[in-house]
């Protein structure tokens, strides 16, 4: 735990995560709500609206952690119609805090939503929210219809030139829509593939292929802090790069799991598991053995990493990524080989099929490791496992290389990979076997008993 | 590069093209194109799976992943979607793609069942030849495969095995992006994908059989070829399909003189690669058991007997020569050929036209257009056609269903490359969503909505022919301001051709420099039409007075006067004044619109003989039948619908004793005591090229030399012409002998073509490089149409690719595709009926009634009646409703 514990800062987006009706028009305005979107329109042009949102450094939330007032700069000037799609398909294990934004906080985020399409010049937006999350669909719902009755969104908002529509659509539950490309093939009504890029990025050419900025949920929810308080008051905040307050969603073998809003850059790990008003330490007095650092895909981190700071630069110079800010802590008691093979067997369910590595490599790594667990491992197991992750990810690097369209076959190597090189033993002991392969059709059983060597005729006795 | 310092260095980057290197070596590419394409074009082959030079490339399979450095150090890239940049380095060999492609490879192979030994695509495999020349020696897979059941049928014809397929993406993207029949998709996810069907909507799909053709595994299997015969026991023979008009480029491949499987061949202007089903499968009829392979004769007491060639010979020139003793050359007709090489059908204009002296001959059952009008017209190639930017006019046939590879291209060039396509129909087809704009005309005014769409004025009336004179204008404002190419044919039976040559006619006179695609579909029917087998022309689209002097010495005589077409010669047969009436593949009983014309035809012709493949029911009216070699049994030439002559190519033997037409024509003459002068089909050209200044320097040589075949230029060219003489062997110096040109001219020196010859009105100077002028077309005239009777429906007959033709009733697997004889009505109209869907109404026209399956559609107009010609089902042929004589037939849908 860091000496002096992290300092109190203002919570930018929970702010009314502790309000029973904090979902609500009449408290939303009641604390502040749409008055953001109403300075914007009132005193700023859209290019001020973006420069704030530069000051502020805000950086996506979504996982890439690519600056948002750069990225809408992408849109190629003057061609119109672009379109601003919400990224609310959070779906990566451990990952939960865009839920809540969404279902405790909907208006904060259909502001922020106002707030972009202007900046961006949009007249359309379309929010995608993960099929499953039945709450945040409805109140999401709830919200659109009261904002749209109130005159936030719709025609000549507040009075203004300024106009926009915004379209709800639910997911159908599949991960990879999360990855942006694929979020707007779905949301074309097509099978949620990712596109290449290049030619598809989204900002050139997005949704029916016109340019299209894409962004997260806890993105957009900062943008009205930013614009009433300004750029340079979110940037004091945090860390030079990593600035502003971020949600961090806390799961796995800690007292107190859940969502918090720390300072981004500055908070540490240890602050945040083992913080009291946080993760408040390991569960029953175990101790620490891996936790990951931003979501599934990530590299596991271990206790030599709990004082880096909650910051992109130095949770990537230390191999691994911050990602969508979920953070899975494992203790001594968790086995690296079967907490390994669960990750994996996310990906591996969730690839889309569309390219050969990831589609047949994923499947393959989750069987391998599933046998193992089931006492079925041989001899050269582990070299094979890491050499399956080299050719979906070649040479097994961070960041990854990919032989995939996308990073959701990278994803699933670099659990592989962290607990290989941390926990080889616990891998070795499982691959003791020499058994002989036998494929079993349509069978549970991956290899039989080790086939006895044939008994040599006894030699005839001398007459 | 203009610095010469620089240019000693780096060779010259032409424009357009940048410099590339691939494994150490330059290669210039052109810009915007693919490095996989790039590398293949200059010799190294990066394989792949889901890459098709035809099709939009997606990056799935990752087989083709290679280094690729453009600056920023080298990494693993997909070939197939990475576009060439000047200074790239591109290295398919490292250690890092070798390894890359490798582990692809095993990953494909982890699920594949292995199962080559019982595998069609064994021994033509890409998985099986990659694997052996990119893939890892041995598996590392010890767990279990993916099992589903398999195969299981996707359509009538095609089979799929999931746990063969590696999912790349072929078949699907080509049902969705070049068919348009998205009916096979990806279903499920991640490791169980697969490629499947939705329930109860199978893969009917015209062009299903490509699918097949471009699996990369034996993923997709076509029931006719399935367990036919292994990859390596098949040798092939490239020719065309002649399956329609369109001339589709593909192999024969045969074992043991028997056909077994047709495949595409990519033929850039014409068929890139794809074949129709009908195409492709009608592979079966060649190999059918009832192929005629004797000739037959009829005996005293009617029945056909099977006789020696000799007999049947003789009986026939026997009633020829009685029958041109008894009432002259004129007593002689030739109904058909359109199903013959270009070298059969000039054959037989000479020995009808040359030696016998009949311009009786029309190789159209006037189920097309008029022959003066094809040969007058200036036309147009495919690629003319689909040229980006430009508008088409499509007068004609639908063509997905008549024309299939033509939809293909034209879906192809209004979806990717900003044509637009204007349809006058008079019902919606299959290419009408196509369309920017899609007109439904009344049946037999089309020539008053061109002329008004041509120029529509300031006095338009409210409606010409049921299109409202906004529309017109909107049609005519995008008519006027882009390239127009016309699409010409004949959709609707019912309807007077005259009324479309008069279309076409006003299009020809209002935009002179408009060219036309043809549209008639039968195989060769251009081919015939430009050897002269119709009435009124010669060899080489020259009228009757034009080609003449050209054919003195040549052919014996050469008739003078104008003989009659199809139509004609059946009610002259009826009424008793054709003698000897020859049926080369020609079915007139079902294919002649006016059903009781043709028996009365036929009954009426005192000998008929008949030179077909099967026992059609036309020809089971004949005296003599004699047995022709067909498709993959010949060899020769064949013209398609732009007038390209490709070669077609002998695969197999005929059946029995089966002969080329030519071969029987000449017996024929010889009989009649003159010698042919053919001994072999090449010879032909000589002959061909010494009459008609349009095949100067074209033979089956010239047309295969560059594989595109040689598309005969209308109207010719001066320099076109030159380019000819110069750089053609013999055919020069035999075309000036036969125009008495001076033999010591230099090439180069234009040697002056008749100038009587249409296609050579040589401009004052005698050099000009623009297109000579065409004579004008004749003019039609054209019955308007009576109103429309109040209780009446007008009648529209049409073509479905599947019908009861006899090509089709002979191929086992597509024989059971024709949807049936159906009438189809607005379903306004068929609310009036009283019926459910798919009872029998009566359908009377003047002529007669049938009975008939009635279906509501919301494709046709009201006051329309949709049927489709040649299908079964209805009681009687529903072409006796048709009176041929009339510009439309009206009829009236009833309860029976």
């Amino acid at each position: 735990m860091s000496e002096a514990g992290p300092r109190e800062i203002p919570r930018i987006v929970s702010s009314r995560w502790d309000l029973e009706d904090g979902f609500t028009l009449d408290r939303y305005e009641s604390t502040g709500g749409y008055t953001a979107l109403r300075k914007a329109l009132d005193t700023m042009t859209p290019a001020q609206v973006g420069e704030e949102v530069k000051a502020a450094s805000l950086l996506g939330r979504g996982g890439a952690g690519f600056p948002a007032g750069v990225k809408w700069g992408f849109c190629p000037p003057g061609v119109f119609p672009r379109y601003l799609v919400v990224n609310g398909d959070e779906s990566e294990p451990g990952t939960y805090k865009d839920r809540l934004l969404m279902e405790r906080d909907p208006h904060q985020l259909i502001e922020g939503i106002l707030i972009a399409a202007y900046a961006i010049g949009c007249g359309q937006a379309f929010l995608y929210v993960r099929g499953e999350m039945a709450l945040a669909q409805e109140r999401l719902a709830g919200a659109l219809n009261d904002a749209y009755a109130a005159g936030y969104i719709g025609r000549n908002i507040m009075g203004s030139e300024f106009s926009l529509d915004v379209v709800l659509h639910w997911g159908a539950g599949a991960y990879i829509v999360g990855e942006e490309t694929a979020l707007i093939e779905s949301l074309e009504g097509n099978r949620g593939m990712p596109r290449l890029k290049p030619p598809f990025f989204p900002a050139a050419k997005g949704l029916y292929l016109q340019p299209t900025v894409v962004n997260n949920v806890e993105t957009l929810s900062n943008l009205p802090w930013i614009v009433s308080n300004g750029g340079g008051a979110f940037a004091e905040l945090g860390a030079e790069k990593s600035t502003g307050t971020r949600l961090f969603a806390v799961s796995g073998h800690v007292n107190n799991p859940g969502v918090f809003e720390v300072e981004f850059g500055v908070t540490t790990f240890r602050d945040l598991l083992y913080g009291k008003q946080y993760g408040d330490g390991i569960r029953n007095g175990h101790r620490l053995k891996a936790f990951i650092p931003g979501g599934a895909s990530a590299p596991w981190f271990y206790e030599e990493h709990l004082d880096l700071p909650l910051e992109a630069g130095a949770v990537g110079g230390a191999g691994s990524m911050l990602g969508s800010g979920a953070i899975v802590v494992m203790d001594e008691t968790t086995d690296a080989v079967k907490a390994a093979w669960r990750v994996v067997r996310f990906f591996a369910r969730e690839s889309c099929g569309k390219c050969t590595p990831c589609r047949e490599g994923t499947a393959w790594l989750e069987k391998i490791l599933r046998r193992m667990i089931d006492g079925q491992g041989r001899k050269g197991d582990v070299d094979k496992l890491m050499d399956v992750c080299d050719n979906i990810s070649p040479q097994i690097t961070w960041p990854p290389k990919q032989t995939t369209i996308c990073p959701l076959g990278p994803s699933a190597v670099s659990p592989i990979a962290s607990a290989v090189l941390r926990f080889k033993d616990e891998f070795e002991a499982l691959c003791q076997g020499d058994a002989e392969v036998s494929v079993a059709i349509n069978g549970k059983a991956y290899l039989s008993q080790p086939v006895q060597p044939e008994q040599p005729e006894p030699a005839e006795a001398p007459a | 590069m203009t610095d010469t310092q620089d240019a000693v260095d780096a060779p010259e980057v032409p424009e357009g093209m940048v410099a590339v290197t691939v494994d150490g070596k330059q290669i210039l590419a052109k810009k915007g194109e693919l490095v996989i394409a790039a590398a293949e074009r200059t010799g190294t082959y990066i394989p792949r799976f889901c890459y098709h030079p035809r099709m939009e490339p997606v990056g799935m399979c990752r087989m083709c992943l290679v280094e690729i450095d453009t600056g920023r150090g080298p990494a693993l890239q997909p070939s197939c979607m990475i576009e060439v940049a000047d200074g790239m380095t591109v290295t398919t060999e490292s250690p890092a793609a070798e390894k890359a492609q490798e582990g692809v490879l095993e990953f494909l192979l982890i699920n594949h069942p292995l199962d080559c030994p019982v595998c069609d695509k064994g021994g033509e495999c890409p998985l099986q030849d990659q694997t052996m020349s990119y893939g890892p020696g041995e598996s590392r897979f010890v767990e279990e495969k993916r099992h589903y059941e398999k195969p299981i049928p996707v359509s009538d014809v095609v089979l799929i095995d999931r746990e063969r397929c590696i999912l790349c993406d072929r078949c699907t993207r080509f049902a969705k992006d070049v068919a348009g029949d998205p009916l096979i998709h990806f279903q499920d996810r991640g490791n169980q994908t697969q490629v499947n069907t939705f329930p109860d909507h199978p893969f009917a799909s015209y062009f299903s059989g490509n699918t097949v053709q471009i699996c990369p595994v034996g993923a997709l299997t076509a029931t006719p070829f399935r367990f036919k015969a292994r990859p390596w026991d098949l040798t092939e023979a490239e020719t065309t399909c002649t399956s329609c008009s369109v001339g589709c480029r593909m192999v024969v491949q045969s074992s043991r003189n028997q056909v077994l499987r047709y495949q595409g061949v990519d033929l850039d202007p014409v068929n890139w690669g794809w074949l129709c089903d009908k195409g492709r499968f009608g592979f079966e009829a060649v190999n059918s058991d009832e192929r005629l392979g004797s000739p037959l004769l009829r005996d005293e007491g009617l029945l056909l007997e099977s006789a020696t060639w000799s007999a049947a010979l003789e009986r026939a020139t026997s009633a020829l020569q009685q029958g041109i003793d008894r009432s002259g050359p004129e007593g002689v007709a030739v109904l058909g050929g359109s199903r013959l090489t270009n070298e059969d059908a000039y054959a037989w204009v000479k020995l009808a036209k040359g030696i016998i002296g009949t311009d009786n001959i029309d190789c159209q059952l006037d189920d097309g257009l008029p022959a003066e009008l094809i040969a007058g017209m200036p036309r147009a190639t495919i690629d003319e056609a689909c040229a980006p930017g430009g508008v088409v006019l499509l007068v004609g046939p639908d063509p997905k269903e008549e024309l299939p590879i033509l939809f293909l291209r034209l879906r192809h060039a209004v979806l990717n490359d900003g044509v637009d396509l204007v349809e006058l129909s008079s019902v919606e087809t299959a290419t009408s969503h196509l369309a920017t704009h899609s007109l439904r005309y009344r049946p037999g005014e089309v020539h008053g909505l061109v002329k008004a769409l041509l120029d529509p004025g300031d006095d338009l009336p409210t409606e010409v022919a049921g299109i409202r004179a906004d529309q017109i204008e909107d049609v005519a404002r995008l008519l006027g301001e882009r390239p127009l190419t016309v699409i010409i044919g004949r959709a609707n039976l019912t309807e007077a051709a005259e009324t479309l040559a008069a279309a076409a006619k006003a299009i020809n006179v209002a935009r002179p420099e408009v060219k036309f695609l043809s549209a008639l579909r039968r195989a060769n029917v251009h081919g015939a039409l430009d050897m002269g087998m119709a009435p009124g022309l010669l060899a080489g689209r020259a009228s009757l007075a034009d080609g003449t002097e050209a054919l003195s010495g040549v052919w014996p005589r050469v008739p003078t006067e104008r003989g009659l077409d199809a139509a004609g010669i059946l009610a002259a047969a009826a009424a008793g004044k054709i003698d000897t009436l020859f049926l080369l593949g020609a079915d007139p009983l079902n294919d002649f619109p006016d059903r009781d014309l043709a028996e009365r035809g036929l009954a009426g012709a005192r000998t008929v003989i008949a030179t077909d493949l099967f026992l059609t029911e036309s020809v089971r009216q004949a005296d003599v039948v004699l047995p022709a070699a067909g498709f993959a049994e010949v060899r020769g030439t064949t013209t398609n619908l732009e007038g390209r002559i490709t070669t077609v190519s002998q695969k197999v033997t005929p059946p029995g004793t089966a002969q080329s037409d030519w071969v029987i024509a000449s017996d024929i003459a010889r009989r009649l005591g003159y010698d042919l002068g053919i001994e072999s089909p090449e010879q032909v050209w000589d002959e061909l090229q010494r009459i008609a200044p349009l095949f100067a320097g074209i033979s089956p040589v010239a047309a295969d030399e560059d594989g595109s075949g040689v598309v005969l230029e209308w109207p010719r060219r001066r320099a076109s012409v030159d380019e000819l003489e110069a750089t053609s062997g013999s055919g020069p110096s035999e075309l000036g002998d036969a125009m008495g040109a001076d033999e010591t001219a230099t090439p180069g020196d234009a040697v002056a073509p008749p100038a009587t010859h249409p296609g050579h009105v040589v401009g004052a100077n005698g050099a000009s490089p623009e297109p000579h002028e065409l004579p004008p077309l004749p003019d039609w005239t054209v019955v308007e149409p009576p109103a429309v009777d109040a209780y009446g429906l007008r009648l529209v007959a049409t073509r479905k690719l599947y019908d009861q033709g006899t090509q089709l009733r002979h191929s086992g697997s597509l024989m059971g595709l024709a949807e049936g004889a159906v009438v189809r009505v607005n379903p306004h109209d068929f609310q009036r009926l009283g019926m459910s869907p798919g009872d029998d109404a009566r359908v009377t026209s003047a002529r007669t009634h049938v009975l008939v399956p009635a279906q509501p559609d919301e494709r046709v107009p009201r006051g329309v009646a949709l049927l489709h010609v040649n299908q079964s089902g209805g009681r009687v042929n529903v072409n006796a409703l048709i009176d041929s004589k009339t510009v439309v037939t009206d009829v009236r849908v009833e309860r029976p």
